[in-house]
């Protein structure tokens, strides 16, 4: 495993002994690493794209823009104003004499075209280093237009894609509290934070917490809404998925309006069920827990028995799981585990150091525990721990398939819902059917440990 | 819309375009200096196309090297990249934000290699693509200038029988039938970029850091011995080409993308001329098979009207195609920059001109959002283009023929055949089958014979 690692990567790496793995992380990317993450632009982009009636123009030339035109799975129930793709395409004549001016005239054309609720303005690379006063510009035009129109921090450079987690939180808090409800808010309401309704998900967890009798004030960001974001100070609780984008915006509700958060995670049996009780649990109402305990064992009872067949399938099975968020790769630990596959391989692009203590926590002895990573790296733990299946995105995807292993993806641009019951049920179905398909009988394997 | 704002973009940026090409020297691996997400956003969309690893480097600009300079990160940059990959060649291009802050990537390569005497290091191609100049297109003709002022030093003697062929922007089986073509007229080809197995490969049987093909950095060297450069699309002006003809005096082809019958019979032309041969006949069969087609299918094709949408010089081939066969091409549009794509739209039309008068639409730099409104108004038939164009034509109710890049909603991107005349006969057929179906599908009855 040495030989893959860069000497200044030593520390993000780590093998499980005991339950524990000392690892490095919250870093900046090594400079030739091949890094998968990506930037603050990324960062902000992906936490506010959701956000289905606000126009999001990119201001800086049009790559940024383009890159993120329609390319998430996220789905709304009204407005489509997020599947537009806005920018300001600046011009090597924009970068000299500046952008500002061209700025203010593209969002005085997008608000009087699309009459949005509000608009993000997401500032690029090189927006930072020409010094265009995009603040200016979105004070003047919301005072003329009377919509909210924020400057997103997202300069692609200035750190790291969880820093642009924060600008987008600095967004949204910027939203949050600027609004008052016209009908009395129902007793128990929270709002739900880090879920991002790709296929539909955040629909399913409404259903969920509907059927508890709790009510959902503002989604954050999934299938998200400008005014009810702007009322969301007014729940009684915020119920924050992924952790690591959304844990800042929570803190900052906590202390500016006193509403208290727990975190929780959608997927898999276990996390869900936590996730329901947590809620049942901060209501302190009787009634709410046994709603819960009910739909629990309903759901629970009839999906067990669709899982056995999985499970009897595909035990002994080994996987990898490198994704985004730290949240998700502990989630998926526990769901594979439930179908019978044991994780050799597993991290994240921006865990904190009590994600990695938790993934330890969870896996076997020898289990390799990255942050950070890169394809010379995943493809060298990949092989030398036997896995059958990789779990991750996009830039994931030719690792695996290239080595003969079956994927999954589990990132944001994904069509099939894998949160709550239903999603594990999907989940199930789609590592069956990767794992199984005949077309790994015409591949070689490649399962010595030397790098072609 | 106003022209302070862009919607939809029927572009991505210059580096995009750069990173394609340097993936066509073997063993180069591109490096963006840059922030971390301008590789990461280039490696997601090239790999949804290619369905291929394209491990792209970044040189992960943080803030402290946009006050002083990203010197220190670059260097980290290359002392990691050779560590990890080993490579043969570094292609290394700027991004909107090195340029703009003036980082002089030529300068530190010499300090790179001064601080690295009696080390064998890779060859550090230097394009530059600051992503508010152009296009991805620009880009990739940039990278491929770029290669060859790396690669070429000098002339020594014509060899005969070596030929550069410069082929742009083209899918993998693209390059592939370029390379049969050369073969069976006797060429050694030099083609830059061949990135028909890097971005196309077979299963593999153990991991490669870096995929095996592309036209080694040796052979690119020579090129400037070679007979003639055959440098296709009309839209481009300053290529590779261009630079060898000035520089060593190699003469220079410029042909149009061989995309439809003419453009086809002038680079099969031009080969012939070059090496003294008749076109083999497996050409000569396969262009009267293309006219045969031609002559069943254009009942079906006379007066539809067509919006095209994409990289200049494709879209100027498929006007070509379109132009011979009867079809009207209403609107031709770019998100490229420069005006020589309307000449060439032009250029290629001259039927469809006299046929439809006053029809023909040419937009450049434009995107998406107005090519909708004006496809909106011009109510076509069919649409032809890259994926971005699905949901146009879906509220067009029209069918898409996806060609190009990227192809993202559909599977074998890298194997569409769009040149020559194999190629054209692959775009004939679907071009063809497109409207056939979607007469069938939209009749009150139900014909399985038409």
């Amino acid at each position: 495993m040495s030989a893959a690692i860069l000497d200044k990567r030593r520390r993000q790496v780590a093998t499980v002994t005991d339950g524990k793995a000392a690892i490095d992380c919250a870093k900046p990317s090594l400079a030739g690493s091949v890094s998968q993450r990506a930037c603050v632009f990324c960062g902000s982009r992906v936490v506010l794209y959701p956000i289905v009636d606000a126009v999001h123009l990119v201001h800086g030339p049009a790559g940024c823009a383009a890159y993120t035109w329609d390319i998430r799975g996220t789905v709304s129930s009204g407005p489509e104003l997020h599947r537009l793709s806005f920018t300001t395409d600046l011009r090597e004549k924009d970068v000299i004499f500046g952008g500002a001016e061209k700025l203010e005239r593209a969002l005085r054309a997008l608000i009087a075209r699309y009459s949005p609720k509000a608009a993000f303005v997401y500032a690029t690379c090189i927006v930072g280093v020409i010094g265009d006063d995009v603040d200016g510009v979105c004070r003047k035009v919301s005072a003329e237009v009377g919509i909210p129109v924020i400057p997103v921090r997202s300069e692609g450079f200035r750190g790291t894609k969880k820093d642009g987690y924060a600008a987008a939180c600095d967004a949204l808090a910027e939203l949050i509290g600027t609004l008052e409800p016209t009908e009395p808010v129902p007793p128990y309401s929270i709002n739900i934070l880090g879920d991002f309704n790709l296929a539909g998900e955040l629909w399913i967890l409404e259903d969920y917490y509907r059927r508890m009798g709790v009510n959902i004030l503002a989604r954050i960001t999934g299938d998200g809404r400008v005014d009810d974001i702007r009322k969301a100070h007014h729940a009684k609780l915020n119920v924050v998925q992924c952790s690591g984008s959304m844990t800042y915006l929570a803190k900052h509700m906590k202390e500016t309006y006193g509403v208290p958060f727990k975190q929780v995670s959608y997927f898999g049996i276990e996390d869900m069920s936590a996730a329901l009780y947590d809620v049942a649990a901060f209501f302190k109402d009787p009634l709410l827990h046994e709603k819960a305990s009910e739909l629990v064992r309903d759901e629970v009872t009839r999906l067990l028995p669709m899982l056995d067949f999985y499970r009897e399938r595909l035990t002994g099975r080994k996987a990898v799981i490198y994704v985004g968020g730290a949240f998700k790769t502990i989630s998926l630990i526990k769901a594979l585990r439930l179908i019978g596959i044991e994780t050799v391989v597993c991290g994240s692009q921006t865990g904190r150091a009590e994600d990695y203590e938790t993934m330890a926590g969870l896996c076997n002895p020898g289990t390799i525990i990255v942050d950070d990573s890169n394809p010379v790296e995943l493809s060298t733990f990949a092989r030398e721990r036997g896995a059958d299946l990789f779990i991750g995105g996009v830039k994931e995807r030719p690792i695996a398939f290239k080595m003969g292993m079956a994927f999954c993806d589990h990132n944001h641009e994904r069509k099939l819902p894998l949160a709550g019951y239903a999603g594990m049920k999907n989940f199930a179905e789609e590592v069956y059917g990767s794992v199984m398909t005949p077309v790994w009988n015409y591949v070689r394997r490649d399962s010595n440990g030397g790098v072609a | 819309m106003s022209d302070a704002v862009t919607v939809n973009p029927c572009k991505v940026c210059s580096p995009l375009g750069a990173c394609v090409a340097f993936r066509g020297v073997a063993g180069c691996i591109p490096l963006i200096h840059g922030s971390q997400g301008c590789a990461t956003y280039i490696r997601r969309y090239t790999i949804s196309h290619f369905r291929e690893p394209m491990d792209i480097a970044s040189s992960s600009i943080s803030e402290d090297s946009t006050v002083f300079g990203g010197t220190a990160h670059f260097s980290t940059a290359l002392d990691n990249i050779i560590r990890q990959y080993a490579p043969a060649a570094i292609g290394i291009c700027t991004s909107c934000l090195s340029e703009t802050i003036g980082d002089d990537i030529a300068l530190f390569l010499n300090e790179y290699k001064a601080s690295h005497k009696g080390v064998a290091l890779p060859a550090l191609i230097r394009a530059s693509t600051p992503s508010y100049k152009g296009t991805h297109m620009d880009g990739f003709h940039a990278a491929v200038r770029a290669i060859l002022e790396c690669a070429v030093k000098e002339k020594t003697a014509t060899v005969e029988k070596q030929i550069v062929l410069l082929p742009g922007f083209v899918s993998p089986a693209d390059l592939r039938y370029f390379k049969e073509i050369l073969a069976d007229f006797g060429f050694q080809g030099i083609l830059v970029p061949d990135y028909s197995e890097t971005l196309d490969g077979p299963s593999w049987d153990e991991y490669h850091r870096l995929p095996e093909g592309g036209t080694p950095i040796e052979r690119i060297s020579s090129s400037a011995n070679s007979v003639a450069t055959l440098q296709l699309g009309r839209a481009l002006q300053g290529g590779g080409g261009d630079w060898l003809e000035e520089t060593f005096g190699t003469p220079c082809r410029r042909l149009g993308l061989p995309i439809g019958l003419r453009e086809s019979d002038a680079l099969f032309a031009a080969l012939a001329e070059l090496s003294g041969l008749p076109v083999p006949p497996r050409y000569a069969k396969e262009r009267g098979r293309l006219i045969d087609s031609f002559v069943d299918g254009h009942k079906y094709l006379f007066g539809k009207r067509a919006v095209v949408y994409g990289e200049e010089d494709l879209v100027i081939g498929i006007a070509a195609l379109l132009n011979e066969i009867g079809i009207n091409p209403v609107l031709c549009a770019t998100g490229g920059v420069g005006e020589t794509f309307r000449d060439g739209v032009l250029a290629v039309t001259g039927d469809a001109q006299r046929l439809f008068p006053g029809e023909l639409e040419v937009m450049h730099d434009t995107d998406h959002d107005t090519i909708f409104a004006r496809a909106e108004a011009l109510k076509p038939d069919i649409v032809i283009g890259n994926s971005k164009g699905y949901k146009m034509a879906r509220k067009l109710e029209a069918p898409l023929v996806r060609v190009g890049f990227p192809i993202h909603d559909r599977i074998g991107g890298q194997r569409q055949l769009h040149v020559g005349y194999r190629g054209t006969q692959n775009l004939f057929d679907l071009i063809c089958n497109a409207l056939m179906g979607a007469k069938q599908d939209k009749s009150p009855i139900a014909f399985m014979y038409v």
